[in-house]
């Protein structure tokens, strides 16, 4: 039987991504923020899973205002690093798992959430720079990854509540594939921030914090959240961080015997170009 | 029944709804145009007559040629697409950002090292 053994949250500002490609690291600006990754990526190497889950969100790149699904999962084979109009990252191709996804989305499916099956999409710094931030710069990345690509761009996007729950019906997925895996679901995006209008360049420092706390402790609780407040108190592009109910919700210590799990790291820092960054990883016990 | 939309008296905030797409189609489909390195060149090249090939408004328009994103958020546009503009133009996020705000780039980023924008900014 497959099994979730941790989950890793942070943020996914494409800066990061475009700090690591230019070599920029150990600038003053960045050398704080990657400080806060040292611990992250020696833990990779040394639990390094045999897939890793990796919710995101896809900032106007695979999909256009064509087409536009609240919850997609990635099942092909391999995605490519996107050109979002600065050229391609320079990091390797992402490959799937298609076993495990479709697996994964014929029991999601069946338990009542309506994913969308995505077999060609190109990926963008939502999920290559949360790869980066954890695995540094390989040549390969170290397993596969299965993208799960959440709407959060046009309004209205997903519920916490709802991100929560698909968050269990995941873990009951991958505890009903046969194969004995070890799974990482990682929950990207957020902080608080805020792109657009007068208001651009909003961080809430104390209500990230108090957002990590309860999502370490009481998820459930924070999954009743309302939209609205995310807006007003993590800026309009906050509401990111729906997407780490998912994760969150796929642990074992929810609608389960299992542990609360335990914190193996948590980090947060401000700035990242726009953004506040908040970073956990949680293990299952 | 009218919807349910509280998320319109944040301030300096325009949430990017159905609504808004709808407005904001066009404008934001020639946004993702500019994702192919050939179209950047047409567009660069002559921005009136690439934008002429797409059916947007011409109030949309006047504000992609200003560079005004600000009123192209109000005609519909979504920062991610409009993004697309400002790599076009070489500009980073922070710039995009922080050009919305009527801060100059240098205090702009100031805000943001110290700490960033505070969250009670425009409340009463």
């Amino acid at each position: 039987m497959a099994r979730i053994t941790a989950s890793v949250y942070t943020s996914h500002v494409p800066a990061i991504g475009a700090a690591i490609d230019l070599g920029k690291t150990g600038e003053p600006y960045w050398q704080p923020l990657f400080k806060g990754y040292e611990f992250s990526k020696q833990w990779m190497k040394e639990n390094t899973p045999d897939v890793i889950f990796l919710v995101y969100n896809d900032h106007a790149t695979a999909f256009s205002l064509e087409l536009i699904p609240t919850f997609a999962i990635g099942c092909a084979a391999e995605f490519k690093p996107a050109d979002e109009g600065y050229g391609a990252r320079p990091v390797p191709t992402v490959i799937g798992h298609p076993e495990l996804a479709s697996h994964i989305a014929q029991s999601v499916i069946q338990d009542d959430f309506d994913l969308t099956i995505v077999n060609k999409m190109d990926v963008d710094h939502g999920l290559t720079v949360p790869l980066s931030l954890m695995c540094g710069q390989p040549q390969a990345w170290p397993c596969p990854v299965i993208p799960f690509a959440v709407n959060v761009v046009q309004y209205p996007v997903p519920s916490g509540r709802r991100c929560f729950q698909l968050g269990q019906a995941i873990r009951r997925a991958v505890e009903s594939y046969d194969e004995p895996l070890k799974v990482q679901i990682w929950g990207t995006g957020g902080m608080s921030h805020q792109l657009q209008g007068a208001r651009a360049g909003l961080i809430n420092a104390a209500w990230d914090n108090r957002f990590l706390d309860r999502l370490i402790a009481d998820p459930a609780d924070l999954a009743t959240m309302p939209h609205l407040e995310y807006v007003q108190e993590a800026g309009s592009e906050g509401i990111e961080l729906v997407m780490w109910l998912i994760a969150r919700g796929a642990m074992s210590d929810v609608a389960g015997s299992g542990k609360a799990p335990k914190v193996a790291h948590r980090f947060f820092h401000v700035p990242a170009s726009n953004t506040a960054v908040g970073h956990l990883i949680l293990e299952n016990q | 029944m009218a919807l349910d939309k509280p998320y319109k008296n944040v301030p300096g905030t325009t949430i990017f709804d159905a609504e808004q797409s709808r407005k904001g189609y066009h404008l934001n489909q020639f946004c993702m145009s500019l994702m192919k390195a050939e179209n950047r060149a047409r567009f660069k090249a002559n921005e009136r007559a690439y934008l002429d090939e797409w059916p947007m408004t011409e109030e949309q328009k006047l504000a992609v040629l200003a560079r005004d994103l600000n009123r192209c958020i109000a005609l519909g546009g979504n920062i991610y697409f409009l993004a697309k503009i400002g790599a076009t133009d070489g500009k980073s996020f922070q710039q995009m950002a922080g050009s919305m705000t009527g801060m100059s780039e240098e205090e702009y980023r100031d805000m943001m090292i110290k700490g960033g924008r505070d969250p009670k900014w425009g409340r009463n």
